[in-house]
């Protein structure tokens, strides 16, 4: 028999809730007020008090108002058709609902269980299977889908039949498998998870190594990341790290995007929802919100399921890479959700750590970032799971646990600078103090050496002494004055200023500039480091920066022309002719 | 339907915010009346009720009488709020009659994300610092990051007058009283009263009552924006004051505080005031300007900080003591919804002319480092220098009252008079057009 309850005590979302028989911590539970349930969960037991965290305003709850326990922790239910839906962090279907406003208590169904789907076999009757193995597919949005043993079955199953190709709803069976007691099982489309454990139905995760393309110069020229790799982005409001996230998830080349918007704007959602309908993928031509789910949990929805909306996107996302997909998460931002566990934390009255964030946060985000991972799967195939996460550091501090707990994890650092944005120089990701550990991995390279240009790796790190190089000149000068450095000084600097422009700063609003191919940023990347190499001859740190401008001006229409066109051609030839100019 | 009504007068503990008794049958957040003060529940523990008290705990005896309402704090909207000036609950301080209405609970649910529709009407205020760099659009949600001394109730006012809004609705928290008497002598003097309605807590009204004041604005503007389908501007001034008075609550109830003696909510309790502000399917839209005042123009303080992150943009004023006139700072102003807007409704060029000039401006506060470092200026120096002279008194400056299009024409004259075009360093296509 289910547990019950009863309300004792209210604070906030914190209700304490008396229970007339056994509960699991994390276990969901729906409290009555006024006629409507309200899902919470188990968040402390102490002896007969549950203390439940309540997803909904807790306005009008009494003591004495009943509970139920449901036996489970929060799950997510999986299946064909979540592609292009958009779910709250419970993974209520939003566009189910009614009415303008949210309604409390208000839940709808994830899935659609009347739409009829192509189903085709893939395990035969006598296989042997265990978990994540696949029995079929179905065509979801020109992804195969695959129906797999639910992760939840522990064990060697044996098929004892799988449905014949024919149309199929998710609920219809479509495979009998047998246990090892000689039981039989019937499997339909659906299943379900909790999403606070990690989806293991794999062989092995090995250190991922294939760039992931962005068509962001910024990340992959100069900080890579990899399919399964982690990375985030850190940077105070202001600084485009919305807009960087969005240059992402529309161009990756990844064949599954999910974005959860963690406790952010609901007008950046409302942009996802407006326009990805109508943008290409620029890999496939296809529509961008087909590849594409949504998980809104935007800053004035309940903070307690903001805290779940980032696991159901994870969980979401182990679930494609199950079946051997490329999976690109995006969330932003992982700071909202340190921050719910923050308010909540403060109601338990635990005693707090830094910045009064929970002692355990450390350990949370790095178990949060390891779900992340490029994966063999039981049957030789692959996936991933790239997850990039954006932290609002409070005050632009980077020594905040928030962003110091996600360094010690990512891979990739992106840091957003305050003063790259302020002289407008996007994407304002700070080239000197960013970092692809990716870079330094054996894998990487060789793929790189294989894939690009054996000599790629070593271009881009000249490009990064440049830059560095250049970054300290330009504080001498600060110093010393222009006509305190030699002239040879101006020319190194101009040339990291070269890189800057042309290569690092990207106009994400331009139809051209803002999605830049591997072959053309190969491309590009040549021709400056040809440039930075040559010696040039001046008179004068002042002819130095004319000429710098200038080249960098016939570069900069270049970056805004369609590579190798007519266009593209005739400032490449200006950029030939004003190169003689000044070359020794 | 009467709400059902209990009287307790037995209060166990008084603190200098709330008060608590034994009571039973009392809902979260239900309101209370303590000896006639206006109170809500804030903790329920077993038979235990917190009520926080709004307007302070002084002289409620332990035997004062406690009638709980059985309902959360609401407003009573309806077409006959236009042109009237409420206190913090909703009750009118002009000596006029008790508007009829609709009642309805203030604090209501968010609006699904899926429902929204993306802003895109450009608000027209006719200050280039506003329009030409930081264009605003409806259902947007901005504040002025500003400094007590800043004029920033001013341009707020001429902002609200010049905006074509429907209604607009001033929430006024800790606001002095001189300042009430500035908007409401500005209001009437535009003969806008009538589609002004205000809801003010002044310096001289308990400081937790202020708590009350966004609410009851954003209910007033949910009104008239749903029902009415009218374009609402929401002003919320000062958002600082406010968040102290979280602070405050949040203290006496014992919460451990987190970054500058902030509730630990704090993003939270901000956020679900801003996110108010949004543009709906049928045409109405609540769009949001607020004032935070900073302390010694600190932005990493957690209000402004908190805030930053909610609202898409901030604005800042600053006197620059070139032109001695107050400006509006293109370096850290910034509206994020401008890109829906630039270069769709307003001229083509209007991106790209917005960023060169701006990149200019910063060439030229280099300039001034070298020079104020004792460094030889170069040509180019001295010219951007100039540049930003012009540029801050004929486009930056709060006082420039010119059309977008206009804005625009006056940014390529001066680029045209300093500079050349591989200077500025904008598209061929636009030079060949616009270059004068």
């Amino acid at each position: 028999m289910a547990t019950k309850g009863t309300v004792r005590g209210i604070v906030s979302n914190l209700v304490t809730v008396e229970v007339d028989g056994p509960v699991s911590q994390n276990e969901i539970c729906y409290i009555s007020v006024d006629g409507v349930k309200l899902m919470s969960e188990v968040i402390k037991v102490i002896g007969k008090n549950a203390f439940v965290q309540v997803f909904e305003s807790t306005r009008g709850m009494r003591v004495g108002d009943k509970a139920e326990f449901e036996g489970h922790m929060l799950e997510v239910t999986l299946g064909p058709g979540m592609l292009s839906r958009n779910y709250d962090g419970l993974q209520n279907d939003l566009d189910k609902m009614d009415g303008v406003f949210l309604k409390r208590g208000n839940y709808t169904y994830a899935l659609d269980n009347d739409k009829k789907w192509n189903f085709k076999p893939i395990a035969r009757a006598g296989d042997k299977v265990i978990a994540g193995d696949w029995l079929g597919e179905v065509d979801e949005n020109f992804q195969p889908h695959k129906i797999m043993v639910p992760f939840v079955f522990k064990g060697t199953y044996t098929v004892k039949s799988v449905a014949a190709e024919g149309e199929y709803t998710i609920v219809d069976d479509i495979a009998v498998l047998t246990n090892e007691q000689g039981e039989d099982i019937k499997v339909n489309m659906i299943q379900k998870w909790p999403v606070k454990k990690a989806v293991t139905c794999y062989k092995e995760k090995p250190r991922p190594f294939k760039l992931l393309e962005t068509g962001v110069r910024t990340m992959d020229t100069l900080n890579p990341i990899v399919e399964g790799g982690t990375g985030f982005i850190p940077g105070p409001f202001g600084t485009g790290k919305t807009v960087l996230q969005h240059a992402i998830s529309k161009q990756a080349e990844a064949d599954i995007v999910i974005i959860a918007a963690c406790g952010e704007r609901a007008n950046e959602v409302v942009e996802i929802f407006a326009e990805f309908p109508h943008l290409t993928d620029p890999h496939t031509g296809r529509k961008l919100m087909e590849r594409t789910i949504i998980i809104a949990n935007t800053s004035n929805m309940p903070v307690a399921a903001r805290e779940a909306s980032v696991y159901t996107a994870m969980t979401l996302s182990e679930y494609y890479r199950s079946m051997g997909l490329k999976v690109l998460l995006m969330a932003d931002s992982t700071s909202r959700w340190a921050q719910a566990l923050r308010e909540m934390s403060n109601r338990l009255e635990e005693l707090p750590g830094p910045d009064a964030f929970p002692m355990d946060l450390s350990a949370i985000i790095a178990n949060f970032y390891a779900r992340a991972g490029y994966v063999e799967l039981n049957n030789g195939k692959s996936g991933s799971v790239t997850f990039i996460g954006t932290v609002s550091p409070a005050g632009g501090n980077l020594k905040e646990p928030v962003t110091e707990n996600t360094k010690k994890v990512a891979r990739c650092f992106y840091a957003l600078e305050q003063d790259r944005a302020d002289k407008k120089r996007y994407p304002a990701v700070n080239p000197i103090d960013s970092y692809s550990k990716y870079l330094e991995y054996p894998e990487f390279q060789e793929y790189i050496a294989k894939h690009i240009s054996p000599t790629w790796i070593d271009k881009v790190n000249e490009c990064k002494t440049r830059m560095l190089r250049g970054k300290e000149i330009s504080e001498q000068i600060n110093i010393l004055g222009d006509d305190g450095v030699p002239v040879e000084y101006h020319e190194t600097f101009w040339k990291s200023e070269l890189i800057d422009f042309v290569i690092l700063q990207q106009d994400a609003f331009d139809d051209v500039d803002s999605v830049t191919s591997l072959e053309r940023q190969e491309y590009m990347l040549d021709k400056i480091v040809d440039i930075c190499n040559k010696d040039f001859h001046f008179e004068n740190f002042n002819d130095v920066s004319d000429y710098f401008k200038k080249m960098i001006n016939i570069l900069k229409q270049m970056n805004y022309s369609e590579f190798k066109s007519d266009k593209f051609n005739r400032f490449n030839e200006e950029l030939d002719g004003h190169i003689k100019l000044s070359i020794k | 339907m009467k709400a059902f009504q209990k009287i307790f007068t037995k209060i166990t503990q008084i603190t200098k915010a709330t008060c608590s008794l034994k009571a039973t049958g009392v809902g979260y957040d239900e309101l209370a009346s303590v000896d006639g003060k206006l109170a809500q529940v804030v903790k329920i523990m077993g038979d235990e009720v917190t009520l926080q008290v709004f307007s302070g705990t002084e002289g409620i005896r332990t035997n004062a009488e406690v009638v709980f309402m059985g309902k959360a704090p609401a407003l009573k909207v309806g077409d006959q709020l236009a042109g009237r000036f409420f206190n913090a609950y909703g009750e009118p301080i002009d000596g006029g009659p008790v508007p009829e209405g609709i009642e309805t609970e203030i604090g209501g649910p968010s609006v699904n994300p899926v429902r929204r529709e993306q802003p895109s009407e450009l608000i027209a205020t006719g200050i280039a610092g506003i329009d030409l760099n930081n264009t605003l659009v409806t259902g947007q949600k901005i504040p002025f990051f500003a400094d007590p001394d800043q004029p920033f109730n001013q341009v707020m006012a001429m902002v609200a007058l010049r905006a074509q809004s429907d209604k607009i609705i001033l929430g006024g928290m800790g606001m002095t009283n001189d300042d009430y008497l500035f908007f409401k002598n500005t209001f009437s003097n535009a003969g806008a009263l009538d589609r002004i309605v205000s809801f003010i807590n002044t310096t001289e009204d308990p400081s937790v009552e202020r708590i009350l004041v966004p609410d009851m604005a954003l209910t007033a503007a949910e009104y008239f924006a749903v029902q009415k389908n009218e374009k609402v501007l929401v002003l919320l001034t000062d958002m600082t004051n406010y968040a102290d008075a979280l602070a405050i609550v949040s203290n006496r109830m014992d919460q451990i505080p987190s970054k500058d003696s902030m509730p630990g909510s704090i993003y939270s309790d901000l956020a679900k005031i801003y996110e108010k502000a949004v543009q709906f399917p049928d045409g109405g839209s609540i769009t949001i300007i607020a004032v935070t005042t900073l302390s010694g123009g600190d932005i990493t303080h957690a209000v402004p900080d908190n805030t930053g992150y909610i609202t898409e943009g901030q604005l800042y004023l600053r006197r620059d003591s070139d032109i001695g006139k107050v400006i509006v700072d293109p370096f850290r102003s910034l509206s994020r919804l401008k890109q829906l807007v630039t270069g769709k409704k307003t001229r083509e060029d209007h991106p790209q002319v917005m960023n060169a000039a701006v990149r200019l401006y910063a060439d030229a506060a280099n300039a001034k480092t070298k020079l104020e470092n004792g460094f030889d200026l170069t040509d180019y120096d001295n010219r951007t220098l100039a540049f930003a002279k012009d540029y801050s008194d004929k486009l930056l400056a709060i006082d420039v009252n010119l059309d977008t299009t206009d804005m625009l024409n006056v940014a390529w004259n001066l680029f045209g008079e300093y500079f050349s075009p591989a200077e500025v360093n904008i598209k061929q296509e636009l030079v060949d057009k616009y270059w004068k």
